[in-house]
């Protein structure tokens, strides 16, 4: 007998192991109690989205100059419009606002240049970014030279000032932190029971209660006549109050290196400041990048209590606005956009030091 | 003299800055010459502007009149009273939020974090929603946002939100029920006692005979039955000594029950849903943490998922959780001091708020508002050091 041997055609997968059909079987209604938590998750959706997206996109209204443009059946974005330059700059001089866009589009040119990995020249790049470029910030914002008028500390406001009290307390408190750090792992009993007290100290005690302190106790501390900016004020209380954080996340970092890489250098005669400077501090600072910015993303978060203090910044100026008598009845409309903007800076961010933790861990992992 | 070598034998002397010894002698006594030095100077400038100022030091100023009224007191509390009191009145109101806001946080966390990690995914998906949003999101922010836009927009007491006409929600705040307890009702906490006391014996009891014999019984299970049914049954059987005060329209306001002031509320809610939002994250890379290796190893000895999971994953995964979970516990008290900016009665607010603005005290008073916030926080982090010091691995 012979038997003519075809080959039959491949057949598709059955349906129900692939296909949208197959992916919800396996991933939302896997038994009983799983497809009950499916449908109150789409119904829990359903309540949520639904109305937000009629009130804030359907219902709402985009273009306008005053409320009565605003029908107040859905958000009055209208509001967000007029105010937009404030939000943004607070009272900066109108015809000044190229000043603050080119120092921002400058430090956005120097992180972005940090931030992608192929990129030469990181160590000059990074050096630029901690030393030259807030001295340039400071020429730049605060004028006075170069034939640029100076632009008082009060008249600063809004996104720019966070921005502004983000980056300065962080620029001022990494080399402090570095330096606590170094003094809290030192053998010399003294230095390092101060670098202790002095960690501890900021660690135990709320932002708020730091600002207060700036606000009300630094006056007191100076010379009679001398005062101080408030805007500087809140810069010390800051800057204090984030050292001693980033302290805490170096000296993981340096926990992090193996002993026998000190310990080598040593060998090779190397003094306290090289092994530190060349051996040690580069291997850890490159674990410490994802610490160093979730820290970063804290205290963006956190300036927002200097509102408390009298200083106008993001939430500040929304806050003021809000109490405007010509805006009365907007505050949902303010703190949604005040939220989103910050939403945005820390998603992103916490989103970079998630890749930078994944790029880092090079264990097994399952 | 003679165990030292010759200075012909080993060339010669170093200088003194090379001699590690003395350097680092020399090092710390410019230290404390330069910490002494700036504090002279702080202290002598301070002197100047107090006297400058008119302002006298010293804690005198704790036995004046305060003079003002707080709207929230877990103690007794008048515009006659000191600002000794005030402080008290403060720090109660802080531990209070501080208390329930760690309850609160710690359910809403653990809940998102372990949904987190559910197979289902759009449970894990809103799960991480939660989590994104509302950790990128500025506590003051979160504050405002429910004190001003959400409170502060409630209709009026006349059309307040009822819930089954026992709770009201309105502008001025939420009315709940108060319970009034007659007489023969001190059975019932003793009933909870001795049920307490009885499940803490059976627990042992199990123990020990589960490592004896391997057998066990559901010992868990029993004792929350114990805990809520012996006080309930105590309740019956007493004839449920308990009335309850429920609040009432009467004119403009309610009366009655237990009010909770809007700035309470808000403070509550945005401080539990903020750090929610962290030891959700804790909970999920605590969890995560345990190697795999652990649950198949577990799965080898043929132990059920249930038993796996809480005999294996997450008596291990607790020692990852509770270091962070503390932290955070402690980041949420010091961030009730966010209250001063709505209006909350906590220590910041009336103390280092009100009290300093009328005395001119600044230097007595921020100390003493910092020194309650480093006692909690140093209390806390010791009592972690002896955790960890107990619960670390001991490895061979």
């Amino acid at each position: 007998m012979i038997h003519n041997h075809k080959m039959i055609e491949a057949r598709p997968a059955p349906s129900n192991t692939i296909g949208p059909l197959a992916w919800l079987r396996a991933n939302l209604f896997s038994g009983p109690i799983n497809s009950l938590f499916s449908l109150l998750g789409l119904y829990l959706l359903y309540l949520l989205l639904v109305p937000t997206i009629q009130w804030g996109l359907i219902n709402a209204d985009w273009v306008g100059t005053s409320r009565d443009d605003c029908s107040r059946e859905g958000a009055c974005w209208v509001f967000i419009n007029a105010r937009f330059t404030q939000f943004i700059y607070g009272l900066y001089p109108r015809s000044e606002l190229w000043r603050v866009d080119l120092t921002f589009a400058t430090f956005a040119g120097l992180i972005g240049w940090l931030m992608i990995p192929r990129l030469p020249f990181k160590r000059w790049v990074a050096l630029v970014t901690l030393v030259g470029f807030p001295v340039f910030a400071y020429f730049l914002l605060y004028g006075g030279h170069f034939g640029l008028p100076v632009v008082q500390t009060h008249r600063w406001g809004g996104l720019m000032l966070t921005l502004v009290l983000a980056v300065v307390g962080m620029v001022g408190a990494l080399p402090i932190g570095i330096l606590l750090a170094l003094g809290r792992r030192s053998q010399m009993p003294i230095v390092k029971s101060f670098c202790v007290v002095f960690i501890e100290f900021w660690r135990g005690v709320p932002l708020i209660t730091v600002l207060f302190m700036a606000s009300v106790m630094l006056p007191l501390f100076m010379p009679t006549g001398v005062s101080v900016d408030r805007l500087i004020r809140a810069f010390i209380g800051i800057t204090l109050f984030q050292s001693a954080y980033m302290a805490e996340v170096v000296r993981g970092g340096l926990q992090a290196i193996p002993r026998g890489q000190e310990e080598a250098a040593a060998a090779l005669g190397m003094g306290y400041w090289k092994r530190m400077g060349l051996i040690v501090l580069p291997q850890a600072l490159k674990m410490m990048i994802p610490g160093i910015v979730n820290t970063f993303i804290s205290l963006f978060k956190d300036t927002t209590l200097v509102m408390i203090i009298g200083l106008f910044d993001l939430l500040g100026i929304v806050q003021a606005a809000l109490s405007d008598s010509r805006w009365l009845g907007f505050a949902l409309e303010g703190y949604i956009f005040a939220a989103f903007m910050f939403w945005i800076f820390c998603f992103s961010m916490s989103r970079y030091s998630q890749y930078l933790e994944r790029k880092l861990h090079t264990g097994h992992k399952r | 003299m003679s165990a030292r070598p010759k200075a012909s034998q080993v060339g010669p002397k170093p200088p003194f800055w090379r001699d590690p010894a003395k350097r680092s002698l020399i090092f710390q006594a410019l230290l404390v010459a330069a910490v002494i030095a700036s504090l002279l100077y702080i202290i002598g400038n301070t002197q100047d502007n107090l006297a400058a100022r008119g302002i006298t030091t010293g804690f005198g100023f704790l036995n004046n009149t305060a003079g003002f009224g707080i709207v929230q007191s877990l103690v007794d509390y008048s515009s006659q009273s000191t600002y000794g009191r005030t402080f008290l009145v403060g720090l109660l109101n802080t531990l209070l939020v501080g208390g329930l806001g760690v309850l609160a946080a710690t359910i809403i966390g653990f809940i998102v974090g372990i949904a987190r990690l559910s197979p289902n995914w759009l449970i894990a998906r809103l799960a991480n929603a939660y989590i994104e949003i509302f950790r990128n999101i500025p506590l003051l922010l979160q504050i405002f946002f429910w004190y001003f836009a959400v409170l502060r927009a409630m209709p009026g007491a006349r059309d307040s939100l009822a819930f089954g006409e026992v709770i009201f929600l309105n502008v001025r705040g939420l009315y709940l029920p108060e319970p009034l307890f007659e007489s023969g009702f001190g059975l019932i906490p003793l009933a909870f006692i001795v049920a307490i006391a009885a499940s803490i014996a059976l627990l042992v009891w199990n123990k020990r005979r589960h490592e004896a014999t391997g057998k066990r019984i559901p010992a868990g299970w029993i004792s929350l039955a114990l805990i809520l049914g012996v006080p309930l049954l105590v309740l019956v059987a007493t004839g449920v000594p308990v009335t309850w005060d429920v609040p009432e329209l009467r004119g403009f306001n309610f009366r009655g029950g237990i009010t909770v002031i809007p700035e309470f509320l808000a403070l509550w809610l945005a401080l539990s849903i903020y750090t929610a939002s962290y030891i959700a994250e804790i909970v999920r890379s605590g969890i995560q943490a345990i190697s795999h290796g652990q649950t198949e190893a577990a799965q080898a000895l043929s132990l059920p998922q249930g038993l796996v999971l809480r005999l294996v994953i997450i008596p291990q995964a607790m020692r990852v959780i509770i270091p962070p979970l503390t932290s955070q516990y402690l980041n949420l008290v010091k961030n009730s001091s966010l209250a001063t900016a709505i209006g909350y009665p906590d220590l910041v607010s009336v103390f280092a708020g009100t009290t300093l603005n009328q005395t001119g005290q600044a230097i007595e008073v921020i100390a003493m508002t910092m020194a309650v916030y480093l006692t909690i926080s140093l209390s806390v982090s010791l009592f972690m050091n002896w955790y960890n010091a107990r619960m670390a691995l001991v490895e061979r």
